[in-house]
């Protein structure tokens, strides 16, 4: 992979919480999260399920049905607007147009009833205003660029007559159609086979690249990650708990969790081992979580501060981060105190 | 494909056909889907086999034709040396016991409304009911605390329900289950795909712990070709309800055989991006075809990079072309009768200078 170079971040996430309220108690799905997203660049934010990495976009995208949800703290900053301050309608025009969405399953994403040129000329029209006609245009183009063969045909087929992989192809046209600077990838190929997997990636890679999209790939296959990302943010109950270039965090991971995570993954380009590390243990119930480290019953490094405080981020280099106390030990005798960014 | 006396299981020319029905009062079979059309395969004791491929293959099917859980339409399935197929009620009940299912989703699986104590004990409490076996509920206890902990849950929970549980503990619920009454044969139907990564790490290396306590023998499906290079010994590959390719795991790795397992293996994403950087990747194009129509060619024709004239004449047959491996494609054999399964009506074998 090239090393690209990225301009001035055009997202700052800081600070983020996300609560539900539910009757055993508050659930803080996204609890202080904050990253930067550059022009160009390619996001994954891994975690397993339930660590908040859905919630996060969501709430980016204030899309988190309230009551339950809501967002109780924390900034978005889309170039110079906060998208946390904004009123609805401003928030409607910049969803879909500058910031759109693909999400996990392309079978109950599209409307059934409707016919696929429909809601792709529907999309492009409320977006971008232009007339019938041209609006067709561009959608007949998008769906050849997505790799779907005889597209004047197949704008008019409804959403059944398309497999899986196809739905999805859609749903990336649709997405793109209004050349979004941010497109939201949330387990784009999970539900999907790997060789059409592969394909859908292919796709994803080359538009973005083609369109200066900047992507976050919301995922738990750290394989996808590894093929996709230039920099990769790792979430656990709720937190990034390590982010780094892609390189960096598979080669070289810090956080006990990153390590554990990586190792557990049987590879194919490994021989027959004998026995697969295996991180032992539950993730925690998100209800009531102490401050202390949420990973720390897991942990095999653990000590008594994780059990009492959760760890600042700790900045190893400039774009790589890892909250643990582990990489703390001389910054807490020099200063007592970290820096936080 | 060898024939010794280790052979626990034996699936020959397997088949199975769906009806498709049309009409509202009177049903008529307007054609079938042929979810599995003609599988070979043995497993030997002690051995697990992974069966591999993408959705729509039939590798459910054939797990489930083995349990009889569906009638086959054709074919046999040998076990220790009864063929389960022809088999009557008596005889079947007898030997059911010895195979027995994990499932893929464990939400499923378990009777929300049963204790885990109930669910890990029913199978063996079908066959006290039955008269089968001589067993109180004592020993039936016994049994259940001890598989649970063999397992790795705590057997004073044997009281709870299964929505107490979390995926991976409710998994290893279904795998007590499954190993209640002592069975030889296991068939692992997706048993760790909906499970989180860290989790099914954990599945994964008890299922091996118990292979090796307990000399089970398994069949593991999985779309992970990953998951299933880790746990089995012999891999096949299904594609459109046949196999096309089976060698040890090592040796498919290494040295795929067929197109679409060459495909297949170059479209898992390895979580490594110094590796991802320089990997060539073959892209296939187009979707599985429906499995509604008889085909007289080669099932992967459509989408293979390879492909060749006499391909789409002729079904290749699953042939051994290295020391203990098999494939099903005419890039390594020539389409004499012997290798072949069938071949389009008309058309007779006017050239073969290609290969």
């Amino acid at each position: 992979m090239n090393q690209k170079v990225f301009s001035d971040p055009i997202l700052q996430v800081r600070n983020l919480q996300t609560h539900f309220k539910t009757d055993a108690g508050v659930v803080k799905a996204v609890d202080g999260v904050s990253f930067d997203l550059r022009k160009g660049e390619t996001l994954g934010i891994v975690g397993e399920s339930g660590s908040g990495k859905s919630v996060t976009n969501l709430s980016l995208m204030r899309l988190i049905p309230s009551p339950p949800g809501r967002i109780v703290g924390g900034k978005v900053m889309f170039h110079d607007t906060d998208l946390m301050k904004i009123s609805d309608s401003e928030m409607r025009n910049i969803r879909g147009n500058k910031i759109s969405m693909i999400f996990q399953d392309p079978m109950t994403s599209l409307n059934p009833f409707l016919k696929v040129s429909t809601q792709l000329i529907e999309t492009i029209r409320l977006h971008q205003g232009l007339g019938k006609r041209a609006a067709r245009a561009q959608a007949v183009e998008m769906l050849a660029m997505v790799g779907i063969a005889k597209p004047e045909q197949r704008i008019e087929h409804y959403p059944h007559q398309f497999s899986g992989g196809m739905r999805q192809r859609v749903m990336i046209a649709m997405a793109l159609s209004c050349k979004p600077e941010i497109l939201i990838a949330d387990e784009p190929t999970t539900a999907l086979d790997v060789t059409i997997q592969a394909q859908i990636l292919e796709i994803i890679k080359r538009l973005a690249d083609d369109l200066g999209t900047a992507v976050i790939m919301i995922t738990h296959d750290l394989g996808v990650v590894a093929g996709m990302c230039d920099n990769v943010a790792v979430m656990y109950a709720g937190k990034i708990v390590e982010k780094g270039t892609a390189k960096e965090l598979f080669g070289d991971p810090k956080h006990p969790y990153t390590k554990g995570l990586i190792h557990s993954v049987p590879r194919l380009d490994q021989d027959h081992q004998e026995r697969l590390f295996s991180i032992e243990g539950q993730p925690p119930n998100l209800i009531g979580l102490p401050d202390a480290c949420p990973f720390y019953p897991r942990c095999n490094y653990v000590m008594d501060i994780c059990k009492q405080k959760y760890p600042a981020p700790e900045q190893l280099s400039e774009n790589r981060a890892v909250n643990c106390w582990l990489y703390k030990e001389h910054e807490n005798k020099e200063a007592g105190l970290v820096e936080q960014r | 494909m060898s024939n010794n006396d280790d052979v626990l299981l034996s699936v020959r020319n397997l088949k199975l056909y769906f009806p498709i029905e049309e009409g509202v009062l009177f049903k008529r079979v307007t054609g079938h889907i042929r979810a599995v059309d003609g599988v070979s395969f043995d497993i030997k004791r002690g051995e697990t086999l992974g069966l591999v491929g993408e959705s729509g293959c039939g590798k459910s099917t054939t797990a489930r034709a083995i349990a009889q859980l569906y009638k086959p339409t054709e074919g046999e399935i040998v076990l220790n040396g009864t063929d389960l197929a022809q088999a009557n009620a008596h005889d079947l009940l007898r030997h059911r016991k010895d195979i027995q299912m994990v499932f893929q989703d464990p939400y499923a699986s378990l009777n929300p409304r049963m204790t885990v104590r109930d669910i890990i004990a029913e199978p063996m409490q079908i066959f006290v009911n039955r008269g089968l076996m001589q067993m109180g509920a004592k020993e039936i206890d016994q049994r259940v605390e001890e598989l649970m902990e063999k397992v790795g849950l705590n057997k004073y929970f044997k009281n709870r329900y299964p929505h107490e549980f979390s995926g991976g503990q409710r998994q290893r619920i279904g795998i007590a289950r499954a190993l209640m009454l002592n069975p030889q044969l296991i068939l692992a139907d997706e048993p760790v795909s909906a499970l989180d990564v860290s989790i099914q790490s954990q599945i994964l290396n008890l299922l091996r712990d118990l292979q090796r306590e307990f000399h089970l023998t398994y069949l593991f499906i999985a779309h992970d070709l990953a998951v299933i290079k880790y746990i089995s010994d012999r891999v096949a590959v299904m594609y459109l309800g046949v196999i096309v390719e089976v060698a040890d795991s090592d040796t498919l790795y290494e040295e795929p055989l067929h197109p679409y397992t060459q495909a297949l293996l170059s479209a898992i994403p390895i979580p490594d991006p110094e590796v991802e950087g320089h990997r060539n990747r073959i892209i296939l194009t187009g979707d599985v075809p429906s499995p509604d129509q008889e085909r007289n060619g080669c099932y992967f024709y459509d989408r293979c990079p390879k492909s060749m004239p006499h391909c789409q004449e002729h079904v290749p047959a699953l042939k051994e072309v290295k020391p203990a491996h098999y494939t099903a494609c005419f890039l390594y054999f020539e389409p004499t009768p012997e290798n072949v399964v069938r071949s389009a009506p008309k058309q007779e074998v006017v050239n073969s200078t290609s290969s």
